[in-house]
């Protein structure tokens, strides 16, 4: 398969609102069902094992909003007012249910207008497990993936097993390990891995079953190593804070077009929330609920217990990554990005990292003032460096 | 009774709220060097009978934000915390309370703050609380002890989540307790306090539900603000706190018998031509001039969702002494902004019938997504299912850029006037 192949299947599935991807898969065998998630992070596995077909809902990136604006007041950030567009323009229709994870209050109320304005469709807000000690943590979200599994599994008609649930465990530990390989072939050949590319790939994989995304992925993998694209003189960056509200293809394109290489970021963070596999036990619930509460990545949703940790946070992605500075890149009035970015960017100037900040909204149509800060903030860097 | 006497009746409570919060603060500022220790924590799923019982002072930065707020301070304070990064989009409490600490702590009555000994982060209907102490805790550098309060995402607290409430005040809260206090857990001291709540709330739930006559003898948001005030913050499971209420209730029996209305910052309201109700918090920076718009125009909140947001308690809840840790737990998820919207919505349905108002206002904060997304829906269920008008105001809570008199004043007389036609149309009908 060639790269453009892939890119271009990708994009199609990113320009799609209609989810065609989605139509087609429950079309393919009568009875099926699809259960939706919003951001960040959702527990896949679950919906798979109950055979339905996970979708993430991120948004709608640029088109005119014409519902959802009625829904909500200037000061709310944009996602949730696409998410109703989609929903009110009937192409959300063909979901059975969507999980809303504790993400922030605007998600959570989102689930509570769902519940009102959808009766029909199955609607469980996820709170996820925020406390420190592991047992309690575990002990609480087993039982609350336990719940999503019993009610899902009614809507769907199919039980989640613990056969059925160990086989999903085991299909998404391996969706998790190619999106590793994915970010580690571009932090490593940033050159031969564009971002945009990533990302559409991602996007892509939120909509169709993880069978075929790793198909595609896999392809994808197999071309870069290929690729012999030379590398350019551009600056390494780690973003941060664009977990939730997705930024426009645009963007990502226009901050390495402006002499920087992304070589770390949040988007779609929900695909890597959880850093290392899931191990097969015999209680796969439990185990879920473990490797979570263990092994979660540190994010603006998840209670922080260690005080050094937020300062700490840029210091070592920045590393890990190799980056030589952080965009902190937020959607306008996004709480969780926007409350913790004086944390994250003081322990980031404290390691000496340099760090530039901005806000976008998932329909942002300029990019100039963009281009303009991300070239700056490059070439100092790159002056810098040499100094 | 003359004018000046009612006058000097409704300043009785005033007046004794006033002497125990500033004892409290004054005994805050000597906290240093009485070694009393101090707990910083949040009014929605305060857990204040717990914090005395280990001889500890509570501390809820909320209302020292809000009284910033009431008192000017807020626009210096969050022009602060903006200057040190924190950006204009978030929530001005947090960053009302930022700038305060950097602008050396010194609380609303003028007294110094002592640091925290710890944090309790009950993290209870709002998500902003876990990074507000987040914040905090770089600041002071003191521990902090985190309660996970399940969201009623359901409507219902469900036993497990109970459960889970109650382990992790035995396993977390408590534990951290005793090590900042120095003091064992002792469950009876507890039981007393949860004893002396559920006296006060008695009170304060009739002292609400006066309003469920005409006139009605308070308004149940703007002056619900005051009435709600020492429950909310630091003298639930207090003597003090049972005073005060007993106080408030005699004071409200009096105007009640007197058929007397309540009084705004400009007066008596003596013609109570409009029953409302509220959602939402109110604008602390012009709070008298907000409330004087309403009174201006003879209309009297009857209810609000406001005064629910520290405690839900007109709907039969109160502290149990004989199930302490349940009764936590079940406080916490019971608190207003923990319910899920359509709890909010028939809250708000169940007011509007049961306190037979003419309408419903929703004040939207540009603060608090807690509070605020969802409330345009929650607008046009509450009107489709009560078939009564609704009106949506816009301002925030401490920030003064966002309130604007001559904007709110035209929606209010706005709405007001939808409420007249609406009658109208009901007496032709
Ligand atoms: S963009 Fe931020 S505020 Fe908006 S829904 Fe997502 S996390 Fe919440
Ligand atoms: S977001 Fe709302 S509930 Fe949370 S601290 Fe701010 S005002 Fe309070």
């Amino acid at each position: 398969m060639k790269r453009s192949q892939i890119v271009d299947w990708a994009t199609a599935i990113y320009e799609d609102l209609d989810f065609s991807t989605v139509h087609a898969w429950l079309d393919e065998a009568p009875g099926r069902k699809a259960a939706a998630y919003l951001p960040v992070y959702a527990p896949r596995e679950i919906i798979h094992a109950c055979g339905m077909l996970p979708v993430g809902i991120h948004g709608t990136g640029g088109i005119e909003i014409i519902r959802g604006d009625a829904f909500y007041q200037s000061y709310i950030c944009h996602l949730p007012r696409s998410v109703v567009e989609l929903a009110q323009s009937g192409r959300l229709d063909m979901l059975s249910a969507v999980l809303f994870p504790s993400t922030c209050d605007v998600i959570r109320n989102l689930s509570g207008m769902w519940q009102v304005m959808y009766p029909d469709m199955y609607v469980r807000y996820l709170d996820l497990p925020q406390v420190a000690d592991p047992k309690l943590g575990a002990e609480f979200w087993k039982r609350e993936l336990n719940v999503v599994r019993r009610d899902l599994g009614e809507v769907s008609g199919i039980e989640a097993t613990e056969d059925r649930l160990r086989a999903s465990v085991a299909l998404y530990n391996e969706v998790r390990s190619v999106i590793r390989e994915l970010y580690t072939a571009r932090r490593e050949t940033p050159w031969r891995v564009p971002s945009e590319e990533l990302y559409l790939l991602l996007r892509a994989g939120e909509v169709v079953a993880p069978e075929f995304f790793m198909e595609q992925a896999r392809a994808y993998l197999g071309v870069i190593e290929q690729c012999d694209d030379r590398i350019k003189d551009r600056t390494r960056v780690l973003i941060a804070g664009a977990f939730c509200e997705q930024p426009p293809l645009g963007l990502i394109k226009t901050i390495e077009r402006a002499g920087c290489y992304i070589v770390d970021d949040d988007f779609l963070a929900g695909n890597r929330f959880m850093i290392g596999d899931v191990p097969d036990a015999e209680d796969p619930a439990a185990a879920m609920a473990e490797t979570f509460v263990t092994g979660a990545i540190k994010t603006s949703v998840l209670y922080e217990p260690d005080p050094a940790g937020k300062r700490n946070l840029m210091k070592t992605r920045a590393a890990a990554a190799g980056a030589d500075g952080v965009i902190f890149a937020a959607p306008s009035f996004c709480d969780p990005a926007l409350l913790d970015r004086p944390m994250l960017r003081e322990g980031a100037e404290a390691a000496g990292i340099p760090c530039i900040a901005f806000k976008y909204a998932e329909n942002s149509g300029q990019f100039q003032q963009f281009r303009e800060q991300a070239g700056t903030f490059a070439d100092s860097i790159k002056l810098w460096g040499d100094a | 009774m003359s004018d000046q006497n009612r006058a000097a009746q409704k300043d009785n409570s005033m007046v004794i709220q006033k002497e125990m919060i500033a004892a409290h603060y004054e005994r805050l500022e000597r906290a240093p060097e009485t070694k009393e220790p101090v707990v910083y924590t949040f009014v929605p799923g305060n857990l204040t009978e717990l914090i005395r019982s280990f001889g500890c002072l509570p501390v809820l930065p909320e209302i020292n934000a809000l009284q910033s707020g009431m008192r000017g301070k807020s626009r210096d304070y969050i022009a602060e915390a903006e200057k040190h990064g924190h950006s204009e989009d978030v929530c001005t409490y947090v960053k009302c309370d930022i700038g305060m600490v950097l602008a050396g702590n010194i609380g609303p009555t003028g007294t110094k703050l002592p640091k925290p000994d710890l944090l309790l982060l009950s993290y209870t209907g709002c998500y902003t609380f876990m990074k507000w102490f987040e914040l905090l805790r770089e600041q002071y550098d003191c521990p902090c002890v985190f309660l996970h309060v399940p969201y009623q995402g359901d409507g219902v607290i469900e036993p497990e989540h109970r459960e889970y409430m109650i382990k992790q005040l035995r396993d977390e809260v408590i534990p951290a307790l005793e090590k900042v206090s120095g003091r064992k857990y002792d469950e009876e001291a507890l039981r007393e306090r949860l004893q002396l709540s559920a006296e006060a709330e008695d009170d304060l739930v009739w002292v609400l539900q006066s309003a469920k006559n005409k006139p009605s003898p308070i308004d149940a948001y703007f002056g619900a603000v005051y009435y709600v005030g020492p429950i909310f913050s630091s003298f639930r499971g207090t003597e003090e706190g049972v005073a005060y209420y007993k106080a408030l209730r005699r004071e409200v029996q009096e105007r009640l018998d007197a058929g007397l209305g309540p009084v705004a910052p400009g007066g008596p309201v003596t013609d109570e031509k409009y029953r409302l109700v509220v959602e939402g918090p109110p604008n602390w920076t012009h709070f008298r001039e907000f409330w004087q718009m309403f009174a201006d125009e003879g209309a009297v909140v009857v209810a609000s969702t406001y005064s629910k947001v520290g405690g839900t308690y007109d709907f039969g809840f109160r502290h149990d002494p004989d199930d302490p840790l349940g009764t936590l737990g079940d406080y916490c998820g019971g608190c207003y902004t923990n319910i899920n919207l359509p709890g909010r919505i028939d809250m708000l349905c169940n007011y509007l019938k049961e306190y037979e108002a003419d309408g419903f206002l929703i004040n939207s904060v540009k603060s608090c997504n807690s509070f605020s997304a969802g409330q345009l829906m929650i607008l046009r269920e509450v009107e489709k299912r009560t078939g009564l008008p609704g009106g949506f105001i816009e301002s925030d809570l401490v920030d003064p850029r966002y309130f604007s008199a001559a904007n709110i004043k035209n929606r209010l007389e706005s709405y007001i006037q939808m409420v007249d036609a609406r009658r109208q149309r009901g007496a032709v009908a």
